[in-house]
C-alpha cells in the first residue's frame, strides 16, 4: 500500500498568525513561529513536517490563503 | 529507501491546494482569522472552477465586505447599503446570460436591505446571494446587529442584547426560505475543514442554479467576528461553534 | 415627418424611452407620474425591442436598479414624483460618484413632505443644488410640453453618455397630465451587448472580458488624496458641462424692458403673460432656462444690461431666484412671483405681479 506524504508552503509575509490552521490538522503538524514576519505577525510552520499527509486541512480554513499544498504517494 | 527530503514534496507536480487565480495580489484587508476571506475564497473558486469569471458580475456591499471589489478579480459594482440585491436584481433583468451575485453582511442584508432582500428573493430574482452572518457590525466597531443573539454584548448593547428593549435577532434565512421565489436556501459555517467544503458546494449550487434559471438562491455562511467579539480567533470559533450555531442551525432550508 | 398622436405627457415620455432604445425601465407608482409605467407595461416594450420594465418595491430600489443596469453600459431609466425623487437622492449620489450615465424623470408635485398631487416646481434647489451628499452635479432638463417630454429623452440619454453623469428631466404634473399633440420619431435599436462592450469597455461591468484587468465600479476611495483628486475630476468635468451644454429659449427678447424668467410650465403661462402685458404696452420678454443646471448665467447677465428688471416666476417660493440674483449681481432689480404648494399662477396674476413688483415698484 502507498503511503501518502505531504508538505506546506506558507506564505509568511500574508500569514496574520491566526492559528486557525493548527488546531485544523489531524497530524499536529504546525507550529506558530517565534519569528515574526513583516508585519508583525507570528506565522505559522511545519513543526512536524514527516507526518504531514497533506489533507489540505489547513489551507481549507485558512481565511488568507497563505497556504500552498503539495502531495505525493510514496511506495513503502 | 532513503528519507524523503521536504524538497522532493514541494514540486510544482504535487501541488494539491493553491490560491485561485481569481484573488488579485491585494493582501485581503480582514482582521487575522476573519471567515470573510474564506468565503471570498470559496466564491472565486467556484467561478474559475465553472470558468464564468467572463460572465460573472459580482455586487459588493456596505461593511466589512466593502471592499470585496479590491481582492475578486472580477467585473464588480459597490452597493449602496443594503441595496445590493437591487442592484443585482437591475443587472440581471438585462443581462439574464450572466452570473449575478451579491455578497452581504448581516447589517447590510437583514437590517438597512431587509425590503431590498425579501423583495428581490420574493420576485424569484435567478441571481445568488451570498449572505455573511457574524452577529455584529464588523466594519463600524462592534454594534448591535439585527443577528446579534439575545444577551450578547456590543458597543451599542454593552449590558447584552435586551430582546425586551432591542427586539430579537431575526433569522432571515428562515424567512426567506419561505417565499416561493427562493429556490435554493441554506445555511453553512467555515470554521472547520468539514463545514468549509459543505459551503463551497452550496455556494456552488447556487451558481448553477442561474444557469438553469431556477430563481433565487440564498446561502448563508455563519461567521465569526473575533475582533468585535473581543475574543482570538480560535476562541471566537469556538464561541461560534457554542452559542451561534444552537441559534442558527446549519442545513439546507430548502431545495427545489 | 414622424408620426403624430394625442398624448399625456407621461405617455409621451414612455413612449420615448422605448423609442431612444432604452435597456430597462425601474419604477415604482406614485402620482401624477403612474402613467409612466402603467403605459409600459400596457406597450410591453420587451416584445418590441427587448426593453425590460419592471416595478420596484420603492424608489429605492428602483433607482438602485437603474444604478445597477447603468453599470453595465445599459441605458436604465425611472421616474418618480417628488417624494419619490427624495427617496432617490442616495441613488443619485452614488451615481454621480461612480461616474455612470442615467436618466432619472421627476413629474414634481406638491410640497413639502406628502404635499399634494397637483404640479409644482418646489424641487428646483433639490435638482440643480445636489439633493444627496457630497459635491456633486446632474445636469437637469426642463421640458414645457409633451413634445419635449418625447424629445429630451434622447437628449438626456446623450448628455448621460457624454459625460457619464445622471440627467434629470424636471417635469411637473402639468405637464405629466396635460394632452398636446406630439410628432414621434423613429425607434432607435437598443445597443446590442457586443456594441456595448466595443463603446464602454473601459469603465463598463460587462464580465472581466479576457485580457483586461477587472472592471470595478465604486464611490469609495478611503484615501482621501485620491478622493480629493476624484473629486477635483468631477468639478472640472462640470466645468466643462456649464461652458458647453447650456440651452435656452427667448420670446420677444429683443426690444424687452423687462424680463420674465420661467421653466416649464410656468414658461407657458408666462408665455402668454408676456402677450398679455405686449398688449397693454409693456415691452417685456420671456427667457426659458431648458437645462437649469447648467443654469444659463451669462445670457442673463447679458440681458441684465438690457432691461430694467426681471421677475422670476416659479411655482414655488422663489428658487431659481437665487440663480438669477448671482447672474445678475444685484445691477437690477429681481424679484419672485409664483403661486405653490400645487396651485398654479394665472398669466393675468404675473402680469400685475410684474406691474405692481417690478415697473411699480
Amino acid at each position: 500500500m502507498a503511503k501518502v506524504r505531504g508538505a506546506i508552503v506558507v506564505d509568511v509575509e500574508r500569514c496574520k498568525g491566526c492559528e486557525i490552521c493548527i488546531g485544523s490538522c489531524p497530524t499536529d503538524v504546525l507550529r506558530m513561529s517565534v519569528d515574526v514576519n513583516g508585519k508583525g505577525y507570528h506565522y505559522a510552520y511545519m513543526e512536524n513536517p514527516e507526518a504531514c499527509t497533506g489533507c489540505v486541512n489547513c489551507a481549507t480554513v485558512c481565511p488568507d490563503t497563505v497556504i500552498t499544498v503539495y502531495r505525493i504517494k510514496v511506495p513503502s | 529507501m532513503a528519507e524523503l527530503r521536504i524538497e522532493d514534496i514541494i514540486k510544482p507536480e504535487n501541488i494539491v491546494f493553491k490560491k485561485t487565480k481569481l484573488f488579485t495580489d491585494k493582501p485581503l484587508s480582514y482582521c487575522p482569522g476573519c471567515g470573510h476571506g474564506v468565503v471570498h475564497r470559496l466564491v472565486l473558486e467556484v467561478i474559475e472552477e465553472m470558468g464564468i469569471e467572463a460572465e460573472t458580475i459580482g455586487i459588493a456591499p456596505v461593511g466589512c465586505s466593502v471592499l470585496a471589489y479590491e481582492f475578486m478579480n472580477i467585473d464588480m459594482v459597490q452597493a449602496p447599503h443594503g441595496r445590493a440585491p437591487a442592484l443585482a436584481t437591475g443587472i440581471k433583468r438585462i443581462h439574464t446570460e450572466k452570473f449575478v451575485f451579491t455578497y452581504q453582511g448581516d447589517g447590510d442584508l437583514a437590517a438597512i436591505g431587509t425590503a431590498e432582500t425579501i423583495h428581490a428573493c420574493n420576485r424569484g430574482e435567478n441571481i445568488a446571494i451570498i449572505f455573511i452572518n457574524n452577529g455584529i457590525y464588523g466594519m463600524t466597531g462592534g454594534q448591535m446587529a439585527p443577528t446579534t443573539l439575545p444577551g450578547m454584548q456590543s458597543s451599542t448593547s454593552p449590558y447584552g442584547r435586551d430582546v425586551e428593549t432591542m427586539g430579537h435577532p431575526m433569522k432571515i434565512t428562515e424567512l426567506v426560505s419561505n417565499l416561493p421565489g427562493t429556490r435554493f436556501v441554506a445555511r453553512h459555517a467555515v470554521h472547520t475543514p468539514a463545514l468549509v467544503r459543505k459551503t463551497k458546494k452550496a455556494i456552488r449550487k447556487a451558481f448553477e442554479n442561474q444557469k438553469e434559471n431556477k430563481g433565487l438562491s440564498f446561502v448563508e455562511v455563519v461567521s465569526n467576528c473575533n475582533s468585535g467579539w473581543k475574543m482570538s480567533p480560535v476562541e471566537s470559533n469556538k464561541w461560534l461553534a457554542e452559542n451561534m450555531l444552537p441559534f442558527y442551525e446549519l442545513g439546507t432550508l430548502k431545495d427545489e | 415627418m414622424g408620426e403624430l398622436r394625442l398624448m399625456k405627457g407621461n405617455e409621451a415620455i414612455a413612449e420615448g424611452f422605448i423609442r431612444a432604445g432604452v435597456d430597462a425601465y425601474y419604477g415604482y407608482p406614485i402620482t401624477p407620474q403612474s402613467e409612466v409605467m402603467e403605459y409600459l407595461m400596457l406597450e410591453q416594450p420587451e416584445k418590441k425591442t427587448g426593453m425590460v420594465v419592471l416595478q420596484a418595491e420603492s424608489e429605492l430600489a428602483a433607482i438602485n436598479m437603474v444604478y445597477g443596469a447603468a453599470c453595465t453600459g445599459k441605458k436604465a431609466v425611472t421616474s418618480s414624483s417628488s417624494p419619490g425623487i427624495s427617496l432617490m437622492q442616495e441613488g443619485f449620489s452614488y451615481i454621480a460618484g461612480s461616474e455612470v450615465p442615467a436618466v432619472v424623470l421627476n413629474v414634481a408635485r406638491g410640497g413639502p413632505g406628502l404635499g399634494d398631487i397637483q404640479p409644482a416646481q418646489s424641487d428646483y434647489f433639490q435638482s440643480v443644488k445636489g439633493g444627496g451628499h457630497g459635491d456633486y452635479r446632474q445636469i437637469v432638463l426642463a421640458p414645457s410640453s409633451v413634445q419635449e417630454m418625447y424629445d429630451f429623452v434622447s437628449i438626456a440619454f446623450d448628455l448621460a453618455y457624454k459625460y457619464r453623469i445622471m440627467v434629470l428631466i424636471l417635469s411637473d404634473g402639468a405637464i405629466g397630465q396635460m394632452m398636446e399633440k406630439v410628432v414621434l420619431g423613429d425607434q432607435i435599436p437598443r445597443m446590442t451587448n457586443q456594441e456595448i462592450k466595443d463603446k464602454y469597455d473601459s469603465w463598463a461591468i460587462t464580465g472581466r472580458t479576457p485580457g483586461r484587468e477587472h472592471n470595478v465600479i465604486t464611490s469609495l476611495d478611503l484615501d482621501q488624496e485620491n478622493l480629493e483628486r476624484h473629486n477635483h475630476h468631477l468639478q472640472a468635468k462640470y466645468r466643462e458641462i456649464v461652458e458647453k451644454e447650456v440651452v435656452f429659449e427667448e420670446y420677444a427678447i429683443e426690444d424687452a424692458e423687462y424680463l420674465m424668467i420661467a421653466y416649464g410650465t410656468s414658461a407657458r403661462i408666462c408665455h402668454k403673460a408676456v402677450q398679455l402685458g405686449r398688449e397693454k404696452g409693456i415691452k417685456v420678454g420671456l427667457f426659458r432656462p431648458i437645462t437649469l443646471w447648467p443654469f444659463p448665467d451669462k445670457r442673463i447677465k447679458e440681458l441684465s444690461n438690457q432691461v430694467k428688471g426681471i421677475l422670476s416666476v416659479e411655482m414655488s417660493a422663489g428658487q431659481m431666484i437665487e440663480d438669477i440674483m448671482l447672474a445678475v449681481e444685484s445691477k437690477i432689480k429681481v424679484e419672485h412671483f409664483g403661486r405653490y404648494g400645487g396651485v398654479v399662477h394665472s398669466p393675468e396674476e404675473v402680469v400685475i405681479a410684474l406691474e405692481t413688483k417690478i415697473i411699480g415698484g
